[in-house]
């Protein structure tokens, strides 16, 4: 069919282009699976814990809505219902972002055009993207189902849990071959397909939290609002309880659908053309606008308002959820001593929540990297080379940059807080008070996350081309010291890496200044740093 | 004083050698064509006339200071069109334009929106969604909304059609009748000929031409075609004469401009039914440079234009000596193919 001429050659390009991210996808996807496996086999090794477990997620409303519905008291049952969302999320958007890459985006760019002139079909460039993606999500829930059983799983239900998540990269593969059609940008395209995403994960938490709780209370029963939801089928694949195969060919038949309406709105659009008309904007610029200030204010306020939205909608239930936890304690003396030794201290609702505000920082972390590493990508762009041509020192550039992604992380660790104690202060009767001393043992937290903003702009100035890289793997390496560490029961020297460890444990513990002012003053050194090098390198380098 | 003053310049990227003992200099007032192949150094050159890149050795001023350690102060002074225009692609033209303007020190709103007007650029567009040609636009506008001192132009018509072109130059002339400096680099042959006072020509990261278009042209020969009555001899002994040969009874031949004079003295002998002569046109001065070894382009400036020739361009212009109409047949012709295998003549006089 000459409409796919060329398929084979393009699926190499693909591959060649990808062949680090496609790498670490296929690999990673197990071994995080592997070791989560392991974690929570730890945390819950016998029937009884599990038992524990499984009663109290099917009976509270925000387990079903964060972990899904749980499937019984088998050691697997109780890995899916701990792992599955994150690992579901993971896949759904590499293969989304993936899928925008080999398409929308080189159409944006113009490598399409190049390609497109030469000997290929109009359907080959999306069936080459689409062939390599579903083999990446294929590979990987067979490497998964390996990892499973390796943990020392059950063999049906490994690959049936290993399925049901590369199912859902394969239906959220299936989404964006769409959403690529219908955005002229690729960041339009991914916006699309990530929506696509969130509006799952409501549909199926609301499935999940009407469901209905099985008669031995170890179970439950989705309402139909999952059943509408790609992330809600690979529940309902119930791996590790009397696995319903059939379930696996929702996400095929949806690929083949998808894959035909690509086709059919390819056909009926032009190159680079889209079907949702890019919006105008003002003439001119409005006078706040004209500043670095205004500028940054500007290009952050949309990632900024995403976060914003999605630590309050995070915040609130988690804040609810302390109170049921007490309940989860008395059930799972195991799970009480994990959290423990996140959080610290002796009442475990204070080490609960100390945990959870932990978390938020390590998240909001990620945001403080996403925003600072704006500026590697304006100046891999080329537009830092026109900015830096006026009368703006580096500066001021540099500088502003950094104010703006602290004061982010302020407001976003200030939301957590405040929705965190909310949530919790809505069930015990005292929303103010909580939403007071929460909001502020969350800011309490701000000097980590001025170390990591230091980490990024010194990578930034003294190392460039690997700052990306660089920025990404030292807030990973916080992530599994400073959280995961004391789980994993790491030696205290390497602990002490990560600037999370120094921050006091509020509201477990008092807040002490020393720590705080010592990652003051190493974010403080780190910053100098790079704003020296910075001034003294080439742009672009 | 100089506006930019560029001496001995030097700029590796570690095993490449962008720039290698590179000389500049462009006076107050004057627009200069900054030529030469792609990769040779142009790009490099200019950035580090921003303060965006550091030298590693030679001199280098602009209006009087060091781009480096003053950039601050001299971007106040000078506007720039940067080769590869890359734009905030969620910030419409408009506002990019604005932006770019005030982060610069302020520009002229009232020049804005005419500029606007004239190149036909929607602002309320989106910068993602522009063309090459129209992020082109945005960055001159921006440059030429600002009433500046020094305009550091790289490439900047590279993607606009002839119609905007044309109004590219009109802002040109206009600032440089403003008194500003324009500095232009430039593929665009016939918008470096329409503009430039001066050029100067770079090859590997060295300068290896700088003059006026003049003085340059004097440095090549006149491709000379002519018709007798008796076939002409002992052009072998006329000074300054290259590349005879004779195609259909037809003699063709090269000339340095200095020598046309004795040529035509002695070709009167001959009977002369047809004369047609050619001046060296830009893009043979260009092909030379651009072409050869710059070793060997280097010892050319002051000999022979050995591929001239070969160039072949239709001989349109008004040349120093018209001939009859009979020769009205394009000079170069006949030479295409003769000349190509040609050696260096410098001992032909
Ligand atoms: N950042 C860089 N890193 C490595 N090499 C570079 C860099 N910038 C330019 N070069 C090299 O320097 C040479 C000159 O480039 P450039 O100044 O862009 O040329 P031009 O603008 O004349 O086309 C080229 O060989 C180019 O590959
Ligand atoms: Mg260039």
């Amino acid at each position: 069919m000459s409409a796919l001429t060329g398929t084979t050659r393009l699926a190499r390009l693909v591959l060649r282009r990808d062949r680090i991210r496609l790498a670490i996808w296929i690999l990673g996807t197990p071994l995080l699976g592997y070791a989560l496996a392991g974690s929570v086999a730890g945390i819950y090794p016998d029937q009884d814990a599990r038992l524990g477990y499984a009663t109290t997620s099917a009976s509270s409303l925000v387990a079903r809505a964060f972990n899904g519905p749980i499937h019984g008291t088998d050691l697997g049952a109780v890995v899916v219902a701990e792992t599955y969302v994150t690992l579901a999320l993971i896949v759904a958007l590499l293969s989304t972002f993936a899928v925008t890459r080999h398409t929308r985006q080189n159409e944006e760019t113009g490598r399409a055009e190049l390609l497109g002139a030469n000997v290929v079909g109009r359907y080959a460039p999306l069936t080459a993207a689409l062939l390599v993606i579903v083999a990446a999500n294929a590979l990987a829930a067979a490497l998964l189902a390996v990892a499973l059983v390796g943990a020392g799983l059950p063999l049906a239900g490994s690959v049936a849990a290993a399925a049901a998540i590369g199912g859902v990269g394969v239906a959220f593969t299936a989404i964006a071959a769409v959403t690529a059609q219908l955005s002229v940008t690729a960041r339009g395209a991914n916006a699309l397909a990530a929506a696509t995403v969130g509006l799952s994960f409501v549909l199926r938490a609301a499935g999940d939290v009407l469901g209905e709780q099985s008669a031995d209370g170890t179970r439950v029963r989705s309402a139909w609002p999952s059943w509408i939801s790609p992330l809600g089928w690979g529940n309902q694949v119930r791996a590790f309880d009397g696995e319903r195969w059939w379930v696996l060919a929702l996400p095929v038949a949806l690929l083949l659908a998808g894959v035909a309406l690509a086709y059919a709105l390819a056909e009926r659009r032009d190159q680079g053309a889209g079907l949702i008309a890019p919006r105008r904007g003002p003439a001119t610029g409005a006078p706040l606008l004209l500043s670095p200030t205004g500028l940054a204010w500007r290009t952050q306020r949309g990632t900024l308002l995403g976060w914003a939205v999605g630590v309050a909608a995070l915040g609130l239930p988690m804040g609810v959820a302390a109170d049921e936890f007490n309940d989860m304690i008395d059930a799972n003396p195991a799970a009480a001593e994990a959290i423990n030794a996140m959080g610290g201290g002796d009442d475990l609702i204070k080490a609960y929540l100390t945990a959870m505000l932990g978390l938020f920082a390590l998240t909001i972390g990620a945001y403080v990297v996403q925003a600072l590493l704006r500026v590697r990508g304006d100046e891999a762009d080329g537009v830092l080379e026109a900015a830096l041509a006026t009368a703006v020192s580096r500066t001021r550039w540099l500088g502003t940059q950094v104010l703006a992604a602290t004061l982010g992380a302020v407001a976003l660790l200030l939301l957590a807080g405040v929705t965190t104690g909310l949530g919790y202060g809505i069930v015990i009767g005292d929303p103010l008070g909580q939403a007071v001393e929460l909001g502020g043992a969350a800011l309490l937290r701000l000097p980590a996350l001025l170390v990591v903003a230091g980490v990024v702009t010194a990578l930034f100035g003294l190392l460039p081309r690997w700052s990306v890289v660089l920025s990404w793997m030292a807030l990973l390496v916080f992530l599994l010291l400073g959280q995961l560490g004391a789980v994993l029961e790491l030696p205290q020297a390497a602990l002490n890496v990560s600037p999370y460890t120094h921050v006091p444990a509020v509201p477990a513990v008092h807040p002490a200044a020393l720590p705080l002012v010592v990652l003051a003053a190493v974010a403080a050194a780190l910053l100098a740093v790079g704003v020296v090098a910075f001034r003294h390198r080439d742009v672009p380098s | 004083m100089p506006v930019i003053s560029i001496g001995n310049l030097v700029k590796t990227f570690g095993a490449i050698r962008a720039l290698d003992g590179l000389d500049l200099h462009v006076e107050r007032g004057e627009v200069h064509g900054f030529l030469g192949p792609n990769g040779s150094g142009k790009s490099t050159t200019i950035r580090i006339l921003l303060g965006l890149l550091r030298r590693d050795s030679g001199d280098a001023q602009v209006l009087g200071a060091d781009p480096w350690r003053d950039a601050v102060r001299l971007h106040r002074r000078l506007a720039y069109v940067p080769g590869d225009v890359n734009l905030w692609p969620n910030l419409t033209g408009g506002e990019a334009i604005d932006l770019l303007g005030q982060l610069r020190g302020g520009l002229d709103r009232r020049r804005r929106d005419e500029l606007l007007h004239r190149f036909d650029l929607d602002p309320t567009r989106r910068c993602r969604t522009y063309s090459k040609g129209n992020r082109q636009k945005v960055a001159i506008v921006a440059a030429f909304s600002s009433p500046v001192e020094l305009y550091v132009l790289d490439e900047p018509t590279s993607g606009l059609d002839p119609l905007m072109e044309a109004v590219f130059q009109d802002e040109v002339r206009r600032v440089k009748q403003a008194g500003a400096t324009v500095l232009l680099s430039s593929h665009v042959l016939a918008e470096v000929e329409a503009l430039c006072n001066r050029v100067s020509i770079i090859r590997e990261g060295r300068t290896v031409e700088s003059g006026t278009l003049t003085e340059l042209r004097h440095l090549t020969r006149t491709a000379v075609t002519v018709e007798t009555a008796r076939p002409v001899t002992g052009l072998d002994v006329l000074p300054g004469v290259h590349d005879v040969h004779e195609v259909d009874g037809r003699t063709h031949l090269e000339v340095e401009p200095a020598h046309l004079d004795e040529l035509l003295g002695h070709l009167i002998g001959f009977g002369v039914h047809a004369l047609t002569s050619t001046p060296p046109t830009l893009e043979q001065l260009f092909l030379r440079h651009y072409g050869d070894a710059p070793a060997a382009a280097a010892a050319s400036a002051d000999g022979p234009a050995d591929r001239a020739g070969s160039a072949g361009a239709p001989g349109t212009g008004a040349g120093p000596a018209h001939g009859p109409a009979a020769g009205a047949a394009p000079a170069g012709e006949g030479s295409h193919a003769d000349t190509q295998a040609d050696v260096p003549q410098a001992g032909a006089r």
